[in-house]
């Protein structure tokens, strides 16, 4: 599912709003939540799941092509952890024989 | 602090002028068809921010910490995030010691 599907699926069971309607508040979501993340924020989503920044320490990393070391400073990287209902449901359709189908 | 459900709903009550009970069962039905689309079995791509895909783990042997006991752990399907390039570049960016709680 893309975002855009994910719009026409939230706009088909929210017929008060216009297609248009969905698509702002779809982007307003998505950019509230990167902007958490991006100021250090974690996000907290019961039944869904909770995003969080990990830490990624400075190393040498190498020029694949001259093989000559480079530092690398460190970074954060966000990390998502399932939330109970999630892993569940999610799970419960694995052991139903619901097939993945990864685009 | 952390973004909750409640800070979401506040801003598309405030961006979007929704009411407040409208807002928080967008935030709601938002989640929801992100998770009845995993139920499916279907990866999840939200461009600018990332993607939610599923992978199915066979049995492995584990372990009960506490006791140091032998016990298997059952095959799954877990899901996991990958942030896309936009959303990594951004959280690179944060400069704080500390992720904050």
């Amino acid at each position: 599912m893309t975002k855009s599907e994910l719009i026409e699926r939230l706009a088909q069971k929210h017929s008060q709003l216009t297609y248009k309607d969905v698509e702002f508040a779809v982007k307003t979501l998505t950019e509230q939540m990167a902007r958490s993340l991006a100021s250090g924020e974690r996000i907290e989503i019961r039944g869904f799941g909770s995003f969080s920044l990990h830490y990624r320490p400075p190393r040498v990393g190498r020029n694949p092509k001259t093989g000559e070391p480079v530092p690398l400073p460190g970074k954060h990287v966000p990390h998502f952890k399932p939330g109970k209902e999630l892993r569940e449901r999610v799970n419960r359709a694995r052991e139903a024989g619901v097939p993945t189908r990864q685009g | 602090m952390a973004l909750t459900k409640a800070d979401l709903a506040e801003r598309l009550f405030e961006e979007l002028g929704l009411n407040k009970r409208e807002a928080k069962e967008f935030v709601e039905a938002f989640f929801e068809e992100i998770r009845l689309a995993l139920e499916r079995g279907e990866q999840v791509k939200l461009s600018g921010f990332g993607n939610f895909n599923l992978r199915d783990k066979k049995e492995r042997p584990g372990r009960n910490p506490k006791t140091g006991e032998e016990i298997p752990i059952t095959a799954r399907r877990v899901v996991t995030f990958h942030p896309g390039q936009k959303l990594k570049q951004r959280v690179e960016a944060y400069a704080g010691t500390q992720p904050r709680e």
